[in-house]
């Protein structure tokens, strides 16, 4: 009773890497919690990647397998959910902070009155007093997020209502099966008890889903354009960079706003969160909004001619520098190097 | 067809998030909101330039945005009147105060009850909390379909809407039945501006407190029974009814146990010179150490 439920989110076929990831930290959770994980699983001829679930340590697999639920549509995949939780009462509900997660969960938290923290960094259990009447809560879900444009850190719980839901984005999880698959089963829900016809109101009449082109998240080294390089054109260096290291490029929020890049390339809490070995900083200036999504790197060189920028103060190798003047410099100098 | 579609926008006032300079951070760690200026967020933008083509298509369609805020963000309103639309709302009362996206959702939606449109229209979130939570909730307490993610609306008929939507990694086209709440993506047509006609018009459009404000005395020459549509409403929880506990502070589940300003983790840092000697010398370092090669 009061376990932790996953949705698992599929695309084409695959459960999505976030719902593993949340998978793996439910796991951290719910052995803090002494109670045990389960996965919510909704697709059409999905039965079959319930292992991958077990794998990942769900001890039960909540299935509801049709054919009209094979792409995502709010209305059926909300009546199901609810069903569930409302059968199972998890003490906590996480969802990736994806387009499906980020339509799903709001729309299931309003149902449910229940409360809902978006793209948390960090998960964490822990004890919380209320500061007016002073009652005493056991063992909430910290959910923990920048706010505000990223320039400050919040810890939202939910004290009252169940379940403690959050969204977590790609990538700022770690994920990692288990040695050994648990011996789950599957909880096969009679989705001809749960839908109605109205669930249908919205068709979907045209779907076109590319391959994953860009990815900056499993790149091993990334250089990182910031708003300060200054334009579409000037990005160019950058690539150049990131083509004779073997890189990939990401790119700052301001920068993906301005349009110098596709959204696709954006690093932080809004985009993508990265953990390469190596990341190359140009035009930074190191917002909190975009540290959070690769301050974990293992080597961060920034280039800034701004001494006071605040990336300076993550980086491993600070160069105070235009980088018009700098990029071009390593490159040679890797040139030099390599031959 | 000469169907005439009302239309709600959703429209928040938000401090400038995306240009935060040095200044936005007191001495003490909180955030200094003066150093921000008041902006219409930017999705929500997107959201009114749908209205607007609706209307264009449709004329005689009206377009009324709903905000809710402190008695400043009747300028939200007034940005809307200068780029075409016919009226607004403004849900301002300290018992909405201290609400999270639950409780703002529930304010919203007792409002849109009210003004009873075919049509609701959202930007996909805002710039200061990021959620994207407030539409879909709006939409469930208003039992009606969300339509989030969109990018065009691609025909519209009385009874049926047809939208294309942006993905991660795709598009999808769907249609809904009506009446139906749609989240709007950036990747939207930005919003037209500011028609002159109706800058002049809407000038000294405002609410009954903006009228009583003594800053503003002197300011308004004609009266609003003379021009009724120089008046902007304000609604309280008293007109929008409901349930009193949903609103505001304890209408919120969620809770903020703590708030930290931003500290980084001082590491030790190598300071390079931006000298062809110093980066040759860093770049020999990471070849040797096969972080790169």
């Amino acid at each position: 009773m009061n376990n932790i439920i996953v949705f698992a989110e599929t695309e084409s076929g695959k459960i999505c890497d976030v719902s593993l990831e949340l998978l793996t930290k439910a796991r951290q959770l719910a052995a803090t919690l002494k109670v045990d994980v389960e996965a919510l699983l909704i697709g059409s001829n999905v039965k079959h990647l319930a292992n991958e679930l077990f794998s990942y340590g769900a001890k039960v697999v909540h299935l509801a397998d049709e054919p009209r639920l094979l792409h995502y549509r709010t209305l059926p995949y909300t009546a199901i959910t609810l069903r569930v939780f409302n059968n199972e009462q998890p003490q906590i509900a996480l969802f990736g902070a994806t387009t499906v997660g980020r339509d799903l969960a709001p729309r299931v938290s309003s149902a449910l009155k229940s409360g809902l923290t978006a793209d948390c960094t960090s998960l964490e259990i822990g004890d919380h007093q209320d500061p007016k009447s002073g009652k005493e809560y056991k063992e909430l879900l910290y959910q923990i997020r920048p706010a505000f444009g990223g320039n400050i850190i919040a810890t939202i719980v939910n004290p009252e209502h169940r379940p403690q839901m959050a969204t977590v984005r790609e990538g700022v999880m770690k994920k990692e099966p288990l040695a050994k698959a648990v011996d789950g089963k599957i909880n096969i829900l009679d989705t001809s008890k749960i839908l109605v016809d109205s669930d249908f109101a919205v068709e979907i009449i045209k779907r076109e889903i590319e391959e994953r082109k860009i990815d900056i998240k499993s790149a091993q080294i990334l250089v990182d354009g910031g708003y300060g390089v200054g334009s579409k054109e000037n990005f160019s260096l950058v690539f150049e960079l990131a083509k004779t290291l073997g890189a990939e490029v990401g790119a700052s929020r301001a920068a993906v706003d301005a349009g110098f890049v596709e959204n696709a390339r954006q690093i932080g809490q809004t985009g993508v969160t990265v953990r390469p070995k190596l990341i190359i900083c140009v035009g930074v200036s190191g917002a909190i909004q975009h540290t959070a999504g690769m301050d974990q790197s293992k080597i961060i060189i920034a280039i800034n001619n701004d001494p006071e920028a605040p990336i300076h103060k993550i980086a491993d190798y600070s160069i105070i520098g235009d980088l018009n003047d700098v990029v071009p410099k390593m490159i040679a100098a890797y040139k030099k190097h390599s031959k | 067809m000469d169907k005439k579609f009302k239309i709600v926008v959703l429209a928040k006032q938000v401090p400038d998030t995306r240009n935060v300079g040095k200044d936005a951070m007191t001495p003490e760690g909180t955030v200094n909101r003066a150093a921000l200026p008041a902006i219409f967020n930017p999705e929500d933008m997107n959201a009114l330039e749908q209205a607007l083509r609706i209307k264009d298509k449709f004329p005689g369609s009206e377009i009324f945005i709903l905000t809710m805020g402190p008695f400043r963000a009747a300028e939200i309103i007034r940005e809307g009147l200068f780029r075409g639309t016919d009226g607004g709302i403004l849900l301002t009362d300290r018992r909405f105060a201290g609400a999270d996206t639950l409780a703002t959702s529930y304010a919203i939606s007792q409002a849109v009850k009210k003004m009873n449109p075919d049509i609701i229209l959202a930007g996909r979130q805002a710039i200061d909390g990021d959620t994207a939570q407030v539409g879909p909730q709006v939409a469930e307490k208003l039992n009606i379909p969300q339509i989030t993610y969109a990018e065009e609306i691609t025909e519209l008929t009385e009874s049926k809407i047809t939208i294309l939507r942006r993905l991660e990694r795709g598009i999808e086209v769907v249609t809904s039945i009506l009446p139906c709440l749609i989240t709007v993506h950036a990747t939207a047509a930005q919003c037209r501006p500011r028609n002159a006609k109706n800058l002049l018009k809407y000038k000294y459009a405002r609410t009954p407190n903006e009228e009583k404000d003594p800053a503003n005395q002197g300011k308004y020459l004609i009266s609003t029974d003379e021009k009724p549509f120089l008046k902007i409403q304000e609604w309280t929880v008293d007109d929008v009814g409901g349930d009193e506990n949903s609103y505001g502070f304890a209408g919120s589940p969620t809770k903020v146990k703590k708030v930290e300003s931003i500290v980084f983790k001082a590491k030790e840092s190598k300071v390079l010179s931006d000298s062809e000697a110093d980066i040759d010398s860093l770049i020999a370092e990471l070849m040797a150490n096969h972080e790169i090669g």
